[in-house]
């Protein structure tokens, strides 16, 4: 995983809400079997819109989104967050995202800041003509013109995301952990190792 | 004094491997599914960094996403070539993946394969207080036998084949009651749909929900694994059902559940695993049965739902900006107008399957309307996709495909199909289908495609008619003839 300290750039002022993951990434570029070049397929449906935001060259290639309520709902599909990922984006700010996609983009070095409505409002408009600072050490999402914003995030997220690290070799660390668990539940409930069919 | 605790904590307390000072908490996971779509990055990811499956025994992978619901093997027995060379190298790729990391493969043309939710509690894989993922949102649906069951991405897919865990928070905890008895014509996924539109998607996010109350109670394993497998539409990763007397009958005897002595254990622990007297929920919401009515969705989003009695709302109705916005948004891609009845509009398409509704049950109720009658003219294309091969031989057996085919309908070999557009099965740009399905997000159903969800007995009575009705007609009629 990439590791992320501050981001700055320009912003898409996507704002749209309830942008469910087949939105993200339509089902059809599902069948790969890489994680990468997912970035042409994303919001495929939003960009026949004439006039949408991923297309605007003033966006291209911006390091942020901005989102409405409720991002990422539906499916878990990870290569919703492989296809920001793709196009470039390390951070999405919305006033709130589904559980399934905060964690899938977190674990491929995004971050998904929740900032309120108002502020969100206020981003959009900031991002239509100027870039915006998000700063992960600080947790702030800031702008030239005075606007400060704190955020919240997980300490164990932000650990990972500033060091870059690898959460598998992080748990397997602790495998005697794990190998005392099982050992009590063989002990305990040995049922629960399946039957073999 | 003992803590009082909901199912939902005593089944997370069991699974705590280690509890991090922030709260974070290494959870032990009972039971993975794997499918071909989320796997191939998780099993090259383990490749790449020479780490193995832990535990192959606690893990099953199964086909079903984009496999297509055409035959599989010719006469002889030879596998018919998939026509879409992406769909046959992830299957391909399940089938390296498995044997070389030692997972069990439940292959295309066994018997036993079908979607990963309804082969998992068929096989007795899927069992009470069990912690079970997969790559999949509707994993949830296994919280109809009282398993903590939710979706995980790829990244945690990895996780789990490399460590059998997760690092994961604790999720507040939603009860959601519905006391009293299911109308005339009312199903479990009426109760379902209600539920998504009484919470809305984003309602449950961050919360775990129980279902209680006698609805639920009396409700049999095939409608609640409906209703569990909607808990994520209304944004809950995971949606619980105590286990009880009607769980064990379900499970006693499958092919993968614990057996003799070990099932009187199983059991013995299983019974504990209620919410105690007293325990205190962070949210609950009260439904009454008489409320949900034969129901329908008129939009892109599944809380977009209406009883099939009812007109489209006018977007000039919600009281949110946004929301007026994107209700005028949905009508505009799904071709309908303001104030028109719902069973009046026509349908081309009519879809039963998918991981909500392709058990025996829901083929039954289908049949039982179609039987002696005939799609009307208008349909273009009816569908019934088994859940699994078992379901299937299951329904054969009772002559249920008989009544399909001479209904006009397809009978088809199990798998996700026309729930998500990743196989051949999709319905046309601007072509309308009653389906059976979970979701009805612009595209999903194939780019364009325009969908109403709803129950088997509904997509049924809608085939008939050409338009969505109300199933309480059909049966009414049927009621009168006997």
């Amino acid at each position: 995983m990439d590791k992320l300290t501050t981001v700055e750039g320009k912003a898409y002022p996507f704002g749209m809400k309830n942008v469910d993951t087949d939105i993200i990434i339509p089902s059809h570029w599902l069948k790969t079997i890489s994680r990468n070049g997912m970035g042409r397929g994303a919001f495929e449906v939003l960009r026949k819109e004439p006039g949408n935001v991923f297309d605007d060259p003033a966006y291209a290639g911006s390091p942020i989104l901005i989102a409405g309520d409720n991002f990422g709902c539906g499916s878990s599909r990870e290569h919703a967050a492989w296809a920001l990922g793709d196009l470039g984006i390390r951070v999405v700010i919305a006033p709130s995202f589904s559980d399934i996609f905060s964690s899938n983009a977190f674990k491929n070095g995004i971050l998904t800041v929740v900032l309120p409505q108002q502020a969100i409002d206020r981003l959009m408009e900031v991002a239509q003509t100027d870039q915006i600072h998000v700063d992960l050490e600080q947790q702030t999402v800031t702008t030239q013109f005075q606007d400060r914003f704190s955020f919240e995030i997980d300490p164990f997220r932000k650990h990972c995301l500033l060091g870059g690290l690898d959460e598998i070799g992080l748990t397997l660390g602790d495998a005697d952990g794990i190998g005392v668990y099982e050992a009590k539940v063989a002990q305990d409930r040995p049922w629960m190792i399946p039957a073999v069919a | 004094m003992v803590k009082l605790r909901t199912l939902y904590e005593k089944i997370w307390d069991a699974h705590v491997v280690e509890r991090r000072p922030d709260g974070t908490c290494l959870i032990y996971i009972d039971r993975h599914l794997v499918h071909e779509v989320t796997s191939p990055q998780a099993f090259e990811g383990l490749r790449l960094a020479g780490r193995k499956v832990r535990r192959p025994d606690l893990t099953l992978a199964v086909p079903d996403h984009n496999l297509p619901t055409t035959p599989r093997r010719d006469a002889d027995g030879h596998r018919i070539p998939i026509a879409d060379p992406e769909s046959a190298q992830q299957l391909a790729a399940l089938e390296r993946n498995a044997p070389e990391f030692g997972v069990r493969l439940i292959g295309d043309a066994d018997v036993e394969q079908g979607i990963v939710h309804v082969v998992g509690p068929e096989q007795g894989f899927t069992l009470p207080g069990t912690t079970l993922v997969c790559g999949d949102s509707h994993t949830s649906s296994h919280g109809a036998l009282g398993a903590l069951a939710f979706g995980i991405g790829t990244s945690e897919v990895e996780h789990v084949l490399a460590t059998q865990t997760l690092l994961l928070k604790q999720s507040k905890t939603m009860e959601v009651v519905v006391e009293g008895k299911l109308g005339f014509g009312v199903t479990p996924k009426d109760v379902a749909l209600a539920i998504c539109g009484h919470i809305g998607t984003a309602g449950g996010t961050g919360y775990v929900m129980e279902y209680r109350g006698s609805v639920f109670r009396d409700m049999s394993i095939e409608g609640r694994l409906t209703v569990a497998n909607m808990s994520i539409e209304a944004g809950a990763r995971s949606g619980l059902f105590a286990p009880d007397d009607t769980t064990f009958a379900y499970l006693k005897g499958r092919p993968m559940a614990p057996k003799g002595a070990d099932w009187d254990a199983a059991v013995a622990w299983w019974r504990t695993l209620v919410t105690d007297e007293g325990a205190q929920f962070d949210k609950t919401v009260v439904i009454d049965a008489a409320d949900i009515v034969p129901t329908v969705t008129w939009g892109t989003s599944p809380e977009d739902v209406i009883a099939v009695t009812g007109v489209v709302p006018d977007p000039a109705s919600f009281e949110d900006a946004s929301k007026r916005a994107a209700a005028q948004k949905s009508l505009d891609y799904m071709g309908l107008t303001a104030g028109q009845k719902l069973a009046d509009v026509p349908i081309e398409h009519v879809f039963i399957g998918s991981c909500t509704n392709s058990r025996i049950e829901d083929l039954r109720a289908a049949a039982a309307l179609l039987d002696g009658r005939h799609i009307a003219s208008g349909i273009k294309h009816a569908m019934v996709v088994p859940g699994s091969g078992l379901v299937k031989r299951q329904a054969e057996a009772e002559g249920l495909d008989r009544i399909f085919t001479d209904a006009g309908f397809e009978w088809r070999e199990p798998g996700c199909s026309a729930c998500l557009g990743m196989n051949p099965d999709k319905v046309p740009a601007g072509e309308r289908c009653a389906s059976t399905s979970n979701r009805n997000f612009m595209g999903r159903q194939g780019p364009g495609a325009r969908t109403h969800l709803v129950s088997p007995a509904m997509a049924a009575a809608a085939a008939i008619t050409g338009r969505l009705t109300d199933v309480r007609e059909l049966l009414k009629k049927e009621e009168g003839m006997a």
